[in-house]
């Protein structure tokens, strides 16, 4: 069931991506900007929440779920830090993301070469 | 001086400029295409065995170069100036291999429209005594230009449906004031303007460059006092499937019907090849469909009379980003039997 | 010739869209929905791998989870497999977090030649750069927000 809900709510999330790009030409970057922000600001509204419990990856595997973890580790980090938790609570719930987009993206890019294909 | 030029920057050159030799050098796409067989050199790869994509781009310029030379019976010597120009910033391809071959060059940027600025410039050289044996070139590498203008290879976006390949390849032509044994000979050439009707989307550069393509091919009938049909072929650079429709409409309300003679080298090159959606772009791509096809059915006189103009979209990354409209530009060569 | 006062065409703008070939927005849509889909659930078989059998605290799956899919995600870039997906499932393998880690590595990987410097190094960030700005910068808003509500007593 688990599965069923994470596919049909991860589906649905990158659908609403696509009908961005389909009719508005946005390129990935400003895509990818949006959702991150689109999540913070659903997450600060109360109204990712529910989603991410009822879709569990479905909500946290796209973008948004990046925005998710980003105000939720603010909140958190508020109610035990008070102000300075304002500036420690993102980065540090998003901190193994972050870190291995950065690792893994230096050393495939170290490994590799780029190819052009058909 | 009189009567050389034209209102609208219709030049009839005095003395015949003949085409003296030509050479064409592709990647491996272009290869698969219907017109394989009429490129003198195709690279296995992509990066043909450099180190860098741009490497390679200058290792296609220079073939295409000396094929030309070769081509024209000459050696590099004979040569008084070379002009071209390709798509990268500041045109280093065009410089480095003005650099190895060691030339008097002038560089020139026109976008995709290069080979038809380089054709008209020589041509005009040539007629004013200005050189004897000029070499005309203009490259373009789809990896090279994709990430200078578009997206990262590797990045896992979709294109959009207008969305035009760059030619991986060179087009070199030798243009001399000697009769020779040459069989294709420029009378006149039509140099465009900038016509800007306001396109802004860098996935639609046939929309962009339709409009330049019109007011150049129009000018040129007018001011020669033809009509379309008085030519075998009208061929245009790279305005893609989609442009050529567009081109054919706009010109069909100015009056004109081009629909019979019009043929597009960027939807030439890929035809039937499902991949490449709207087709090709890029300064390569009539280059190399120039002096791999077109000139061949001059010389073997399937054609008797045809235009060539090449179009090119006059943007930058940074005015694209800045929304800024999209310049065309379109230059017409008009090219004989004799 | 002056084909602006020849043609009478108001809206270049309009017409060229009007003419344009249409992209499938409902087949697009299906296959965003289906890839998206099936990554997410990859994820949720992660997730639970490190739940039930890991046994890993919650913050820990949600980290475990994100390594695994952005480095598949960076491996298939490298590979050259990664933008033959996204051709086929558009929005479905770039919202994902897989796609996220796509952008950034083609973009590092394609200016390897410039060295790894201001190559490589620049340019891991031409896509991450702008995300984590606005991701960060608008957590930190929401954080302030919410800071004042609690001082007001309101949250």
């Amino acid at each position: 069931m688990d599965y069923i809900k994470a596919f049909a709510v991860g589906g649905i999330i990158c659908v609403i991506g696509q009908i961005l790009i389909s009719l508005t030409n946005m390129t990935p970057a400003r895509i990818l900007v949006m959702f991150v922000t689109g999540g913070v600001i659903l997450t600060a509204l109360g109204i990712y929440e529910p989603i991410v419990e009822f879709g569990g990856a479905g909500a946290t595997v796209p973008l948004t779920g990046f925005g998710y973890s980003l105000a939720q580790g603010v909140f958190k980090a508020v109610d035990e830090h008070g102000l300075l938790g304002i500036f420690i609570g993102g980065v540090t719930a998003t901190a193994a993301g972050i870190a291995a987009t950065i690792f893994f993206g230096y050393l495939v890019s170290i490994i590799f070469q780029p190819k052009v294909k058909k | 001086m009189g009567g050389k030029i034209l209102p609208e920057g219709t030049m009839i050159l005095e003395n015949p400029v003949y085409i003296r030799g030509k050479g064409s050098a592709v990647g491996q796409e272009e290869a698969k295409g219907p017109l394989s067989d009429y490129f003198d050199i195709k690279a296995d790869n992509a990066k043909w065995g450099e180190k860098s994509f741009e490497f390679a781009e200058k290792k296609f310029f220079m073939s295409a170069c000396k094929k030309a030379v070769e081509d024209a019976g000459l050696s590099l010597n004979d040569i008084d100036l070379l002009l071209g120009g390709d798509l990268l910033n500041q045109i280093i391809t065009a410089s480095y291999s003005a650099r190895d071959l060691g030339l008097p060059f002038l560089g020139l940027y026109g976008a995709c429209s290069g080979m038809a600025q380089a054709l008209a410039t020589g041509s005009m050289l040539i007629d004013g005594g200005f050189g004897n044996n000029i070499l005309c070139a203009a490259s373009s590498h789809y990896a090279t230009a994709e990430r200078q203008f578009r997206s990262p290879l590797e990045l896992g976006t979709p294109k959009p449906p207008t969305g035009q390949d760059t030619v991986t390849g060179a087009g070199a032509t030798v243009i001399s004031s000697e009769k020779g044994n040459n069989k294709v000979v420029i009378r006149a050439l039509t140099i465009g303007r900038c016509v800007d009707f306001g396109i802004t989307d860098a996935n639609n550069m046939g929309a962009a460059m339709a409009p330049s393509a019109v007011q150049s091919i129009l000018t040129h009938l007018q001011n020669r006092g033809k009509n379309p049909l008085d030519y075998d072929a009208v061929f245009t650079g790279d305005l893609g499937m989609f442009g050529s429709k567009l081109m054919i409409d706009l010109a069909q309300k100015c009056g004109v019907d081009l629909s019979e003679v019009h043929h597009d080298c960027g939807s030439m090159i890929y035809e039937g090849m499902k991949s490449k959606r709207c087709g090709a772009s890029g300064c390569g791509c009539c280059a190399v469909v120039l002096n791999g096809y077109i000139l061949r059915q001059l010389e073997q006189g399937n054609y008797r009379r045809i235009l060539f103009t090449a179009t090119g979209a006059m943007m930058s990354t940074t005015s694209v980003q800045q929304g800024e409209s999209i310049p065309g530009i379109a230059h017409v060569i008009e090219m004989e039997r004799v | 010739m002056n084909i602006r006062e020849q043609l009478n065409i108001g809206n270049y703008n309009a017409y060229v869209k009007k003419e344009m070939p249409k992209s499938k927005v409902f087949s697009e849509c299906i296959r965003a929905f289906f890839v998206g889909g099936l990554i997410c659930t990859l994820g949720q078989a992660i997730r639970n791998f490190a739940q039930y059998t890991l046994e890993l605290s919650e913050n820990e799956v949600s980290a475990f989870t994100s390594i695994i899919l952005i480095f598949l995600g960076a491996l298939l870039t490298g590979l050259g497999v990664y933008d033959i997906i996204g051709n086929f499932a558009g929005a479905g393998s770039i919202i994902p977090i897989t796609g996220f880690s796509n952008s950034v590595v083609s973009s590092a990987l394609e200016f390897k030649a410039e060295g790894y410097i201001v190559g490589v190094g620049a340019k891991l960030f031409t896509v991450a750069g702008p995300v984590l700005v606005y991701g960060i910068s608008s957590s930190i808003v929401v954080g302030l927000i919410y800071y004042l509500l609690k001082l007001l007593g309101m949250a």
